[in-house]
């Protein structure tokens, strides 16, 4: 037994030096997915922006991924993948904001790419994107396909991110239709197939006929689909999972992001910042509008259209928030911070933002 | 043909000892196996997995702290077990004991002094035990089945905890994002040598007195004959209910140890996820380590090594992350199956001589 094992491991590790010497030239870029690379939502979508930077750098890069990592025991993997001579680390949940921070500080040399978070360091940097822009396009979409004037809508976490996606998509709901409700459950979670399943037919019997979502699964489109109601796709084009309920979806697209980042390590001109991109960089998108009438289709194009060319914003003031106080300037867009740090709803939001 | 499980006479020692390597070796040998069908090349998929992680002192350093909970848990579950009550529910205990050790840092954000620490400790402590205790007492007054209390407590425990962090205890400063203020300073474990900790000396000196208490002393004899003869126990006088009660308390008070060494030391903060199932997988960790406070140290350096193998062989050859799960599956699996034809041996019978087989 022990021959063997010490015979495995000379010839284990004659084969990882010839790899590693093989290898010496690339780039080495890594990612780690909070949820499975099969979730056919958020991490899928980081996931196609890897594959994507493989394609276009080709031999220059060597990249690595790891999913399922636990946010709270996320330290030892980043660091793990510092150690084992990534050059750039794409860390891509909030939850791996502190941990990203203090391994960063063990490796100046390498670089950190934290997604979705707000702190960040000499070679930390933080990449978001601008997703209430699409949800306006589809509050749109919803306000002139309800029949019962009702969006359901299941939400993860009362985060800034989520909250504004929850008021861009009223504000463009309420552009067509004042009177537009929508109903809210929080599900707390980002990727959880049955509690969404489960809030989508909650939602449905209460009057709802279009389901909204800021969860990572397929789930409640393919209710939608089951019951002959509408939805939107979330993170990904979910149309294969809903081809006669999903409206459009909101895609994120990484991949301008990633191959930009990682060829500025390759470059040597990579520098901290803070990235929140948008429909106009190409980053937040929306899938082909089906399942809906030409006209909704022509407008919701113009939308999409006017976002990208900067002559629509989705919060330009001013804006009665539910309390009745009003908020920015007529005619003037609320500045980043406060969309940044969003805490409060617009008014006609039946729901109280847990506090 | 029927098989027929038939209890042995005499079971060796040798081979109850011996049981956890060969279940290892099973392991070995099935894991290369499934790597093989996956197109991996098998030693150097095992060698990456179960030899690499060695290697260095850093991720030598990162096993011993992963381990530190699962012993410190296994440690308490294993007098559990052996006395014949079932705590199913230490992942509660250590977010009960992680939230209780908490509340001293995020209530007295300004407190640092040694003391603060030595507070923080006590309270998770405490915490875990008064958590543990509501199982061992429902068993006792009401004679509820403490597997089912104890593993529903879990969710009651985890869903108070994300209460707390995304409102009352969730830090002013931090976006709306649900987690508490980081802590600092004397809120944290000092560390020994690198990554090493002072809780994973906790999880030394658990082990020593409990193999002590379990070896030497009339509790450790009690806690035995519970097990495997309660009528006699109860005969010389042994009360059930204390039993009960006692191994609640013990497992509970070090799985609360266990949560608040963890905030203390690897998250910093308190969050809705804390812990990735160390309470469940000390349960293997307990099986592995023969029940007995020694063996769960090796067992919960071995469960270490499964995980941080695992992601290992993630980053180095790409293979999918769910095979520490399917590796710590199988060791479970062999482990039982070793066990049990230590104990029984197996019979196969023709048909007619089955029936005649008198009922047992």
């Amino acid at each position: 037994m022990k021959k063997w094992l010490v015979s495995a491991a000379i010839f284990a590790f004659a084969l990882g030096a010839g790899a590693a010497s093989a290898s010496a030239e690339k780039v080495k870029a890594c990612w780690i997915y909070v949820g499975s690379i099969g979730d056919f939502g958020w991490s899928y979508e980081h996931n196609q922006g890897r594959l994507a930077v493989e394609q276009e750098l080709g031999d220059k890069v060597e990249t690595v991924y790891v999913e399922n990592v636990a946010e709270a025991d996320s330290e030892r993997t980043i660091e793990r993948l510092a150690r084992d001579g990534c050059a750039i680390i794409f860390t891509t949940s909030f939850g791996y904001m502190e941990p990203t921070l203090k391994v960063a500080k063990k490796f100046p040399d390498v670089k950190f790419e934290h997604a979705t978070g707000y702190k960040t360091a000499d070679n930390v940097t933080t990449y978001n994107a601008k997703f209430h822009e699409g949800r306006y396009v589809i509050g749109q979409i919803a306000a002139k396909m309800s029949k019962t004037g009702v969006a359901g809508y299941i939400v993860s976490f009362p985060i800034p991110e989520v909250v504004a996606g929850i008021n861009a998509f009223m504000l463009g709901a309420q552009s067509i239709n004042p009177d537009f409700k929508v109903k809210i459950v929080w599900v707390n979670s980002w990727y959880d197939p049955g509690k969404e399943a489960d809030a989508a037919k909650v939602l449905f019997s209460q009057g709802a006929d279009i389901i909204v979502q800021h969860t990572d699964s397929t789930a409640p489109l393919q209710v939608a689909e089951e019951q002959g109601k509408l939805g939107f796709g979330q993170a990904s084009d979910m149309i294969k999972f809903a081809p006669k309920a999903q409206l459009t979806a909101i895609v994120d697209h990484w991949a301008p992001y990633y191959i930009r980042r990682v060829n500025d390590v390759i470059n040597g001109t990579w520098k901290s910042q803070s990235s929140w991109d948008g429909m106009a960089e190409g980053t937040v998108n929306v899938a082909p509008f089906t399942n809906m009438p030409d006209d909704v289709a022509k407008m919701a194009g113009e939308t999409a259209e006017a976002i990208k060319t900067g002559k629509l914003h989705p919060f330009t003031g001013p804006i009665t928030k539910q309390d009745g106080t009003v908020i920015g300037e007529a005619g003037k867009p609320l500045s980043d911070g406060d969309i940044l740090g969003m805490n409060w709803y617009v008014k006609g939001i039946d729901d109280k933002l847990p506090q | 043909m029927r098989i027929l499980l038939e209890k042995r006479s005499e079971a060796s020692t040798l081979m109850a000892i011996s049981s956890p390597f060969i279940a290892l070796g099973l392991t070995v040998i099935l894991g290369g196996l499934i790597f093989a069908l996956r197109g991996f090349n098998p030693l150097e998929a095992l060698y990456v997995y179960f030899i690499e992680p060695l290697t260095t002192v850093w991720s030598i350093e990162q096993l011993i702290v992963k381990a530190t909970p699962l012993v410190l848990i296994g440690a308490g579950l294993s007098v559990c077990y052996l006395a014949n009550v079932w705590n199913i529910g230490a992942e509660g205990q250590l977010t009960v004991g992680a939230i209780a050790g908490s509340a001293i840092p995020i209530l007295f954000p300004a407190w640092q002094s040694p003391l603060t620490l030595m507070a923080m400790m006590l309270c998770g402590v405490l915490g875990g035990m008064a958590y543990g205790a509501i199982p061992g007492y429902l068993k006792n007054r009401f004679n509820a089945n403490e597997i089912l209390t104890s593993l529903m407590l879990v969710y009651v425990a985890q869903l108070f905890l994300d209460w707390l962090v995304r409102g009352p205890w969730r830090d002013p400063q931090g976006f709306n994002f649900p987690k508490s203020i980081t802590f600092e300073g004397w809120q944290l474990l000092p560390t020994i040598s690198g990554a090493i900790h002072l809780g994973c000396l906790f999880a030394l000196i658990a082990v020593i007195v409990l193999a002590f208490v379990m070896g030497k002393t009339l509790k450790g004899f009690e806690i035995r004959v519970a097990g495997n003869a309660p009528r006699a126990g109860r005969f010389s006088g042994f009360s059930r209910t204390r039993m009960v009660m006692f191994c609640f308390l013990l497992s509970g008070g070090l799985a609360g140890l266990a949560g608040i060494t963890e905030i203390a030391s690897t998250v910093g903060q308190l969050q809705p996820q804390i812990s990735p199932g160390y309470g469940f997988a000390a349960i293997i960790v307990a099986f592995l380590g023969r029940l007995n406070p020694i063996g769960v140290l090796f067992a919960g350096l071995l469960l270490a090594l499964s995980y941080i193998g695992g992601e290992a062989v993630q980053i180095s050859l790409g293979i999918s992350d769910k095979i520490a799960r399917v590796f710590q599956g199988i060791l479970l699996f062999s482990i039982l199956a070793c066990d049990t034809l230590i104990l029984y041996r197996i019979r196969f019978l023709p048909r007619h001589a089955a029936a005649a087989q008198p009922a047992e």
